[in-house]
């Protein structure tokens, strides 16, 4: 466990960075850090690690104050991320990540092979060990500083905004990437990030900064998110909270319809027939294994013999009851031209649909426990 | 123009019979050039590490170093010869230290920026993983400059190649000594060999530093 007490920094020219922090990180879990620049965040991350020392107050690791220890040495018990990589140049990817393991003391022949099974670990391939840093991309770059964070298996994990200068679809891979890893190896992490998003995704506790290191809201991102303390942390959450608070719902608790379907050899007038006995202007177009197409809108068929498939709208996307969230069920009643957002198992099966009531029907039940 | 005329001067510029014969006479010249440049390179180098590391460790140390290793170059080469004839005499010891200390004042500079370059992310990096600070000062920040280093060293080796040929006038007998002994018997064959001789010394060792920066600093390559 990682424990601020009563932490404060004040640099030599009078700014105030940390506030009277009080904090604990408990083992195993992801504490983020979230705030805007200069709201203290990486400070007292930095304060851990002692690349920044306290004012006053003190920061305990597994209890032991870390002003107590040898900085180079408490150093490497901890594993540190940053934006940049902040890889060396001249080392290989393998020798980069076999760092820290070599300054404990490890032969070389050890510690490359360590940093081989990190390689793999971050879902890099062997040959890629023997490239320079200047060869990778960004975010095999960042891939390859988890994996030098954690070759010599420290308990700790610090990370400083480790995703923030690479583009939001490797962002994402590498955030799920790092709730794999997590789930495997259950590390002590402190995150700074100013993304409210990859906070409310990656941490199982989030502390809410302000400007002038001030420690505004510290809980878990759904009370966070439901339950704001103050205006500021409102703000700084977005307008769009509501509907980020969903992703903590699972969808499951739908209730789902059987829908009204034809097949693309269903001739033009049968479908007008299902289409008046459902009582609906939109039918949902399957093909022979049940996978959804589109959307057929009745009123647009012309006589013809069969469905013409050129016809369909998009369905916009589907999401699975078992995996997804009720954000991922409304965003896909949104899209839905018909309104209807379809439910598909883990083959593609549509297994029902949900419309815009039922989803609300289900946003209030979820609101009304939380 | 008379065809004579014409002879007489291509005699003049190039006296192949002369060249030809002087062959052991030019290497015994180069000998003595290129082993005072070389290592007045060589310890402007070293001092150039030391102290260039001295001003990365403390900061306040920098602008005072690069003070006086600006006064170091500006210091006209002629002047040094002569005050340090009086102490040293007309050995290669005169010309090998105005040179170091023009070699030491270019690459101090080199080394002071290779270093202070090195992205302030790999410093941070590597202080968190726990090195101490003279180890990150080896291993990773000076490694890390080296590119910048060579480059300076380039221009130190050229430079000093170049330079050398001054040492003839104090009567220590490098490539230069062509210069003097050309001019005092009006042989423009002699002044043309010790330029060319000169330039082509200088572009030899260029090339072989560039070529070993090239080898020693992989990960700087780019793939075209």
């Amino acid at each position: 466990m990682i424990r601020f007490e009563r932490v404060t920094k004040r640099y030599a020219d009078g700014t105030l960075a940390v506030d009277d922090l009080s904090l604990e990180c408990a083992d195993g879990e992801i504490t983020v850090l979230v705030g805007t620049s200069g709201c203290g965040k990486t400070t007292s991350l930095r304060m851990i690690n002692r690349l920044v020392d306290p004012t006053s107050g003190t920061i305990r690791v597994a209890g032991k104050d870390v002003t107590k220890s040898d900085p180079a040495e408490l150093r490497r018990t901890m594993g540190y991320v940053i934006q940049q990589g902040g890889l060396f140049p001249h080392r290989t990817v393998i020798d980069n990540i076999a760092t820290v393991p070599r300054l404990l003391g490890a032969s070389r022949a050890k510690a490359r092979g360590r940093a081989y099974e990190m390689l793999t670990l971050v879902g890099l391939s062997e040959p890629m060990g023997k490239r320079y840093p200047y060869q990778l991309s960004g975010g095999q770059q960042q891939r390859v500083g988890v994996a030098r964070a954690l070759a010599a298996d420290p308990p700790v994990l610090l990370m400083d905004e480790p995703f923030s200068a690479v583009d939001p679809v490797v962002r994402s891979e590498l955030q799920q990437e790092l709730q794999r890893l997590q789930a495997q190896l259950h590390k002590t992490i402190v995150f700074v990030t100013h993304d409210v998003d990859e906070a409310v995704k990656l941490g199982d506790k989030i502390a809410v900064m302000q400007v002038g290191g001030h420690l505004v809201q510290f809980d878990t991102p759904e009370r966070i998110l439901a339950r704001p303390e103050n205006a500021f942390v409102e703000s700084f959450v977005g307008t769009d909270r509501g509907i980020r608070w969903l992703s903590f719902f699972a969808a499951k608790g739908l209730r789902l319809h059987v829908p009204a379907t034809v097949e693309t050899t269903t001739s033009a007038e049968d479908a007008r027939r299902i289409a008046r006995e459902a009582g609906t202007g939109w039918l949902l177009a399957l093909d022979a294994d049940r996978h959804p197409l589109g959307w057929l809108e009745v009123a647009t068929l012309n006589g013809g013999a069969s469905i013409e498939l050129a016809g369909l709208r998009s369905l916009g996307h589907t999401f699975k009851p078992d995996d997804d969230s009720l954000r991922a069920a409304l965003d896909a009643t949104v899209l839905s031209p018909a309104g209807v957002a379809v439910a598909v198992d883990d083959r593609g099966v549509v297994v029902g649909v949900a419309d815009h009531e039922e989803v609300t029907r289900a946003i209030r039940a979820a609101s009304g426990r939380a | 123009m008379k065809p004579g005329g014409l002879t007489f001067h291509f005699h003049k510029v190039s006296d192949w019979a002369w060249l030809t014969g002087h062959i052991g006479y030019f290497w015994q010249l180069s000998r003595t050039h290129l082993y005072i440049a070389l290592v007045s390179v060589a310890i402007g180098l070293l001092l150039a590490l030391l102290v260039g590391c001295l001003a990365a460790r403390i900061p306040t140390t920098h602008p005072p170093i690069l003070a006086v290793t600006t006064v170091l170059y500006a210091w006209p080469s002629l002047a040094a010869f002569a005050f340090l004839l009086s102490i040293t005499g007309p050995s290669d010891t005169t010309v090998i230290i105005p040179l170091s200390a023009y070699a030491f004042a270019l690459l101090v500079r080199s080394v002071t920026e290779g270093i202070n370059n090195v992205p302030d992310d790999v410093r941070i990096a590597a202080t968190a993983m726990g090195y101490r600070s003279m180890r990150r000062l080896l291993t990773i920040e000076l490694p890390a400059a080296v590119p910048v280093i060579i480059a300076g060293l380039r221009v130190a080796t050229v430079s000093s190649i170049s330079l050398a040929t001054v040492a003839s006038l104090i009567g220590v007998s490098t490539l230069g000594q062509l210069f003097v002994a050309g001019e005092n018997t009006d042989f423009l064959t002699e002044i043309i060999a010790g330029v060319v001789i000169v330039a082509m010394w200088a572009l030899v060792f260029d090339g072989l530093l560039l070529l070993s920066g090239r080898m020693l600093t992989p990960w700087a390559r780019r793939v075209s």
